[in-house]
């Protein structure tokens, strides 16, 4: 053990400071399996003091950390950085307020996103931001990463949802940003904090905003020939001056794996379902949902399914939620992309990744957030086949660049992470990603916080050929 | 980009609505000459536009396509142009609904101190790549880079709109109502308390017949009327344009909870006081001539800060937390201290 580690070691009391290669197993990977990496140490902090007290130490010594939730990252932002620690979260796992009145709440890193949700739904609130691995993943690591989900049109990332924050910042400097209100005078550093992908420090106490549960829901399920079809839908539903909390489309490759998944039904015979869900007071749906139920029935849909119940309406959204991990059924390994285009592109985009993905030999299912344009083309190899992941690479990588020539973004919530960062310069320029790194200097002097992240170069762990996480193989987790 | 590498000092300036956010004895750069919507796409809600054009012309623009800022852009008639939004982080009474200026912005085009013209976020609706520059200049006045074009997301608006004005016996009955109604079933998009302290407008947005339905049952729940359109029109511009303030008087933003009201109001002394979205945030008037100190004390006492948009206040009021990394991220854009301090 080395002497940094001996002091990392005489912080925690025994048995939090894992050092065994059996205990490092379960940390090496994280949501993006192909690539792996032993830190050094693993602690588990309870407290917020014993989260500042590592930080500390680790700018005394020098010796770089990872933050860590849930491990859930589909950008390999939580992977281990070798020589380092990790410093788990998941013990920080209280709601420390829940004040109904203001409606927010305060809570640690390590709780999970969907307990949030559960906490503020009998005052009829709920925490709007919602991956489809909320029911695994921590507002720790929804912060770090700016987390989007299903509603980002109408209620924003995870950065609109965080009023403040107090967080150690990777210099030892603990700061306390933003208030239970949702206004703020000066800078917006709760904004600049957040999707900072554990680059500037750690966050030990979030105040988020809750939202009113809408009280009505009318959720539609249209099932159609062709994607470009599901896809005008989308854009005749923008024109008409509706504001859908979600628009999700699924290709027929998607449907496939979440019908084997979660025995999800879908009309037959449909190469796309559009999934389109309006909320608000119930006389207000009531006169939306006339308008949307004439726009889909001139959109020709094989079938239009309106959910009768709020059962339908959870059955809808599972098989939706499900398409990722389902994936998994249809082939040994994937990769998730994440790039965003214009909405009004989006047909092009999904043409034109049916044609890159036949060129490389390879299927590609897509499940994608239309109402945004957020794209998440799942790129389906095998592992164990020569070269079949560089090809998926390749073809992850031609994509990504064809998000950025038509005018979107390489990365729409899951981050640039480790995945990504050779791919930054797509979008910025070199003086800009020397901003960034000066802005990250000044949180992180000595580049401590989660390095080899987010900028291009450096070096990278070994590539791993193949499987799941064990998290995604026993179905709990899921790439979006 | 010229200007600012060749000034050592400088900072930029709008319309000047909120004249105490730049009064500050440097030169300044006038952004009003660097105006236009250079981007607008109503099917994909975002629209990209300079730094000096009014927030006016984007207004109507918007709304020739049926969409609209939802977090009410203030002192549109005054001239306030789209870059002293986002510097001031000033938002109206819509942001209760939706949220605010930094619940919009999406992208910037910005000069840093060192005169390097940098892109930061993107002009999609949805974008995590990079740090959130854009976000943090959001009320930055001026002091980390100067602003050249801004990327937002826009909605369309409802099909209609109706404005009640509810009356309580006090402040304490007019602010549960204001908690209640947050958080009820008809999502209202604006709650304003007057400076009366016991006026409530409340705005709702929604088809037309949906409207009346919802308008009923909360008039059966307090008393109140519902205005008509063009009185609903007047109340809501009087607001945007602060008719309420003292003219020439002092100004002062304070972000505050609606639990916190009943006493703000207490305090508040000798002022008005508007209280908007849903009492997260106050608007504090001093008639012109009278100082602010006994405004200053009474924020340190609630633990409140304020920021003064007009008159000769000092610019912070009440208490205010600093951190070390304040300085380093200002070093970080700004090496020469080309631009004020953000204490300035």
């Amino acid at each position: 053990m080395t002497a940094a580690l001996q002091r990392v070691a005489a912080l925690l009391p025994p048995g939090r400071l894992l050092a065994q290669a059996q205990q490092l197993a379960a940390y090496e990977s994280d949501g993006l399996t192909a690539f792996r990496e032993r830190p050094l140490a693993v602690a588990m902090p309870e407290s917020a003091e014993e989260v500042i007290a590592l930080v500390r130490l680790c700018h005394e010594e020098g010796l770089p950390f990872v933050a860590r939730g849930s491990g859930t990252s589909l950008s390999g932002g939580s992977l281990p950085v070798e020589g380092g620690i990790v410093i788990a979260l998941n013990r920080l796992n209280r709601i420390l307020k829940l004040d109904p009145a203001q409606r927010i709440a305060v809570v640690e890193p390590g709780v999970i996103n969907t307990q949030v949700t559960a906490a503020a739904a009998p005052h009829g609130l709920h925490y709007a931001p919602d991956p489809s691995s909320q029911s695994i993943c921590t507002i720790g690591g929804n912060v770090a990463f700016n987390s989007g989900g299903a509603h980002c049109l109408k209620y924003g990332m995870t950065a609109n949802h965080v009023l403040g924050l107090k967080a150690v910042l990777a210099n030892g400097e603990v700061v306390e940003w933003g208030s239970a209100s949702r206004e703020t005078v000066g800078p917006d550093w709760c904004g600049l904090f957040t999707g900072n992908e554990g680059l500037f420090g750690i966050a030990l106490e979030i105040t988020l905003q809750l939202l009113p549960k809408a009280e009505c829901f009318h959720t539609v399920l249209a099932g159609y020939r062709t994607l470009e079809q599901a896809g005008d839908t989308v854009a005749a539903i923008v024109a008409s001056g509706l504001l859908p909390g979600a628009m999700e489309i699924m290709d027929a490759l998607a449907l496939e794996a979440a019908v084997a998944a979660v025995h999800a039904e879908y009309p037959p015979g449909c190469e796309a379902v559009l999934i389109v869900e309006l909320e608000g007071p119930r006389e207000a749906v009531a006169v939306d949902r006339e308008r949307l139920d004439a726009i889909i029935t001139a959109s020709a849909p094989v079938e239009a399914r309106p959910a009768r119940d709020a059962e339908e309406r959870l059955a809808i959204w599972k098989g939706r939620k499900s398409a990722f991990s389902a994936v998994g059924r249809l082939s040994p390994d994937f990769i998730v992309q994440d790039g965003v285009v214009p909405r009004r592109r989006l047909g092009e985009a999904l043409r034109r990744i049916g044609e890159m993905s036949r060129e490389a030999g390879l299927r590609c299912a897509n499940v994608f957030h239309a109402g945004d344009g957020n794209l998440h083309p799942l790129i389906l190899f095998d592992g164990r086949e020569a070269g079949a992941l560089e090809r998926a690479e390749n073809l992850a990588g031609r994509i990504l660049k064809m998000c950025v020539a038509m005018g979107g973004s390489i990365t729409g919530e899951h981050g640039i992470g480790m995945e990504k960062r050779e791919y930054l310069p797509e979008m910025f320029s070199a003086e800009e990603i020397d901003c960034m790194k000066r802005l990250r200097a000044a949180f992180d002097p000595l580049g401590i916080a989660n390095p080899g992240k987010m900028f291009p170069g450096g070096s990278a762990p070994a590539l791993q050929q193949q499987g799941l996480h064990p998290l995604e193989k026993a179905g709990i987790i899921s790439r979006e | 980009m010229e200007a600012v590498r060749a000034t050592p000092r400088l900072l930029p300036v709008g319309a000047q609505t909120k004249p105490r956010l730049s009064a500050v004895d440097v030169p300044k750069l006038s952004m009003l000459g660097l105006r236009g919507i250079t981007e607008y796409d109503p099917g994909e809600f975002t629209f990209t536009a300079l730094a000096g054009t009014p927030v006016r012309e984007i207004a109507a623009t918007l709304a020739a396509q049926g969409q609209y800022l939802p977090f009410d852009p203030m002192l549109v008639d005054a001239g306030s142009t789209l870059g002293g939004v986002v510097a001031s982080g000033l938002s109206g009474p819509g942001r209760l609904r939706f949220g605010g200026v930094r619940d919009f912005i999406l992208g910037v085009r910005f000069i840093d101190g060192a005169g390097r013209l940098l892109r930061m976020g993107g002009k999609v609706v949805k974008n995590a790549a990079g740090f959130d520059l854009p976000k943090f200049l959001v009320g930055s006045l001026g002091r980390f880079g100067v602003l050249a074009e801004m990327t937002f997301k826009v909605f369309p608006r409802a099909a209609a709109s109706s404005t009640l004005r509810l009356t309580f016996d006090s402040p304490e009955a007019a602010t549960q109502a204001m908690v209640e109604g947050a958080k009820s079933r008809w999502e209202p998009q604006a709650l304003d308390l007057l400076p009366d302290g016991k006026s409530v407008l409340l705005r709702l947005s929604a088809p037309e017949t949906a409207l009346e339905a919802l308008s009923r049952e909360i008039l059966s729940r307090w008393s109140g009327v519902a205005l008509s359109n063009e009185e609903a029109v007047a109340v809501w511009t009087g607001i945007r344009e602060f008719r309420w303030a003292h003219e020439n008087g002092t100004l002062i933003k304070v972000p505050l909870t609606a639990t916190q009201v009943p006493a703000f109001h207490r305090a508040m002394t000798g002022v008005r006081t508007h209280i908007s979205a849903g009492g997260d945030v106050a608007f504090v008037s001093l008639a012109p001539e009278s100082n602010s100190n006994g405004v200053d004390a009474a924020l340190q006492q609630l633990g409140l800060s304020g920021l003064t948009l007009r008159g000769s206040a000092p610019l912070w009021r009440g208490s205010r937390k600093n951190f070390k990394i304040g300085a380093a991220v200002k070093h970080a854009l700004d090496p020469q201290n080309r631009f004020p301090s953000i204490d300035d």
